[in-house]
């Protein structure tokens, strides 16, 4: 499983106003980035764009060298990145089953199937008749990370996967995420929740009005406090 | 009751023959504006086309079955090729809003309406059902057309088709996703452009072939289109957007309305459609039977 992931210059907005101004990030192979910035930064803006909701105005997004700016997004889908959107957004009228079959590629073998996913999260085979608007926030949020690892990712987005839910869920979800790391995945999650950000990344980039502004390891980023709130206007 | 019953029962059959027509109509407008957002004015010329087709085929006279049944092939793929060709049409002004979508699909369908008229001039066409259901059956002792308890048997065969469709096959999940949020089922590798022009044809074949059923109750002639479009329109207001079981209910619904509801209430026929749209919206602004949308 590779997927070596690189941003450069990065522009992209809505409606004629810019939100990314010159992004450039790189995810390794098998690498955990942490995303994090002030609300209106343009962290999901950037998950859009990567994904294809957004047109990009400038620059480049390569995933193992394919070139994948302004693809459509069932194309880039194929090239191998699946996201966790922000919210969730799992399908209200299918059952969950329904929700996971559909992201299932058609053809070839797989290393990941409804039976593994089952066996990953087993809350969702116990409820795998009921619909999508039937589920509590954690197991949306467990539904949605399971529908995107049937699309086979190379690299996984993650955004805000610890929004809206209640400590003890959150740590079921870190788990989750920490046993796709542990499997070599690359993933880049964008979170507010600085204990599950931490846990989870090997690297922490800072976004700061549409541009990363800080890059380290998370061991450098956590032994400075005072430049982490100040980065993070907390505090 | 009973005497109520027995005074309205022919009229609400009526009713019926009439509601599983406009669900031709309405299940494909549904689906594309569920799925796509598009506003699809051009759906009740696709019907119209579906009636003159008939007219062409069927019109010297009393037609045999067989005759019948290649009239509704022959609309199913015009119609499903013309439903086609508006999917390509309109995905430029797929995201430039309603009145945009609105302008052009209508100017499709007055472009469409005039073709007719000129092809097939401007009188009310009448067309004879096929020789073989072209009498009556006895219902409790009246009676009554036996061609549109035809029509009520196979409009709930295709409502039947639809649901399964929709309901038990991975299209039709795909559908139902579509409708409920498309930019995370193209974020799920499925090329929503593709499903979206298949959903257009199928719209498309299934309202030509409603006008072919429709042609011997409703007969072919200009401003039909116009009728059946509006009628299309309340009912998925009514039913609730990419739901077959919603375009059935708001289509029987609205099938009763404008028989049943006008035999029993004359003075006020022209508010009784647009009063129960409005009831509608006021109770469950999402329609009756709405799927549902991003959990």
């Amino acid at each position: 499983m590779s997927g070596d992931f690189v941003v450069r210059d990065l522009r992209a907005g809505y409606a004629g106003s810019s939100v990314l101004d010159g992004v450039d990030l790189t995810v390794g192979a098998g690498e955990v980035v942490g995303l994090l910035g002030r609300n209106g930064v343009g962290k999901s803006t950037l998950m859009s764009t990567v994904v294809g909701w957004v047109t990009p105005t400038a620059g480049s997004i390569t995933l193992d060298g394919q070139e994948l700016a302004g693809l459509p997004t069932h194309r880039i889908a194929r090239a191998g990145i699946a996201i966790v959107p922000q919210g969730r957004r799992v399908f209200a009228p299918l059952t969950v089953e329904g929700n996971l079959r559909i992201a299932v590629p058609a053809g070839g073998p797989r290393a990941w199937s409804l039976e593994r996913v089952y066996q990953l999260m087993p809350r969702l085979a116990e409820r795998r008749r009921n619909r999508g608007d039937q589920l509590s926030g954690g197991e949306q949020q467990m539904l949605a990370i399971a529908r995107a690892l049937l699309r086979e990712p190379r690299l996984l987005l993650l955004d805000e996967p610890s929004e809206g839910l209640a400590p003890a869920v959150v740590d079921q979800v870190v788990e989750i995420v920490a046993g796709l790391r542990a499997q070599g995945l690359s993933v880049l999650l964008v979170e507010q929740d600085l204990h599950a950000a931490f846990a989870l990344s090997d690297r922490i980039l800072v976004m700061q009005k549409g541009r990363i502004v800080h890059d380290s390891t998370t061991a450098e980023f956590r032994s400075d406090g005072e430049r982490g709130r100040r980065l993070l206007g907390v505090g | 009751m009973l005497t109520w019953l027995g005074a309205n029962y022919i009229t609400m059959i009526d009713g019926v023959a009439l509601g599983v027509l406009l669900f031709t109509i309405a299940l494909g407008l549904s689906l594309v504006f569920g799925v796509m957002d598009v506003l699809n004015l051009a759906h009740g010329a696709l019907y119209l086309i579906g009636a003159y087709v008939a007219v062409q085929v069927l019109g010297g006279g009393s037609a045999s079955l067989l005759a019948f049944a290649g009239a509704g092939v022959l609309a199913l793929l015009i119609g499903g090729l013309a439903g086609a060709g508006l999917s390509v049409m309109t995905r430029p002004v797929a995201r430039r809003g309603h009145l945009d979508q609105a302008l052009l699909t209508l100017g499709v369908a007055l472009v469409v309406a005039d073709l007719l008229s000129a092809a097939f001039g401007n009188d009310v066409k009448s067309i004879d059902p096929p020789t073989a259901f072209a009498g009556s059956t006895s219902l409790l002792g009246d009676a009554y057309p036996t061609y549109r308890l035809v029509v009520i048997a196979v409009g709930l065969l295709l409502a039947i088709g639809a649901y399964v469709l929709i309901e038990r096959t991975r299209v039709g999940a795909l559908v139902q996703a579509s409708v409920a949020d498309a930019p995370m089922v193209r974020a799920l590798g499925v090329d929503t452009g593709r499903l979206v022009t298949g959903v257009f044809a199928a719209g498309g074949g299934l309202a030509a072939l409603g006008g072919v059923l429709g042609a011997p109750i409703l007969s072919a002639y200009p401003g039909l289109d116009t009728r059946v479009l509006i009628l299309g329109l309340v009912v998925v207001v009514i039913g609730g957007l990419g739901s077959v079981t919603g375009a059935l209910v708001g289509a029987l619904l609205i099938g009763q309305v404008e028989t049943l509801g006008v035999s029993l209430l004359p003075t006020y026929a022209s508010f009784l459609v647009f009063g129960t749209m409005a009831l509608v919206l006021l109770v469950r602004p999402s329609g009756l039977l709405a799927t549902g949308r991003s959990a």
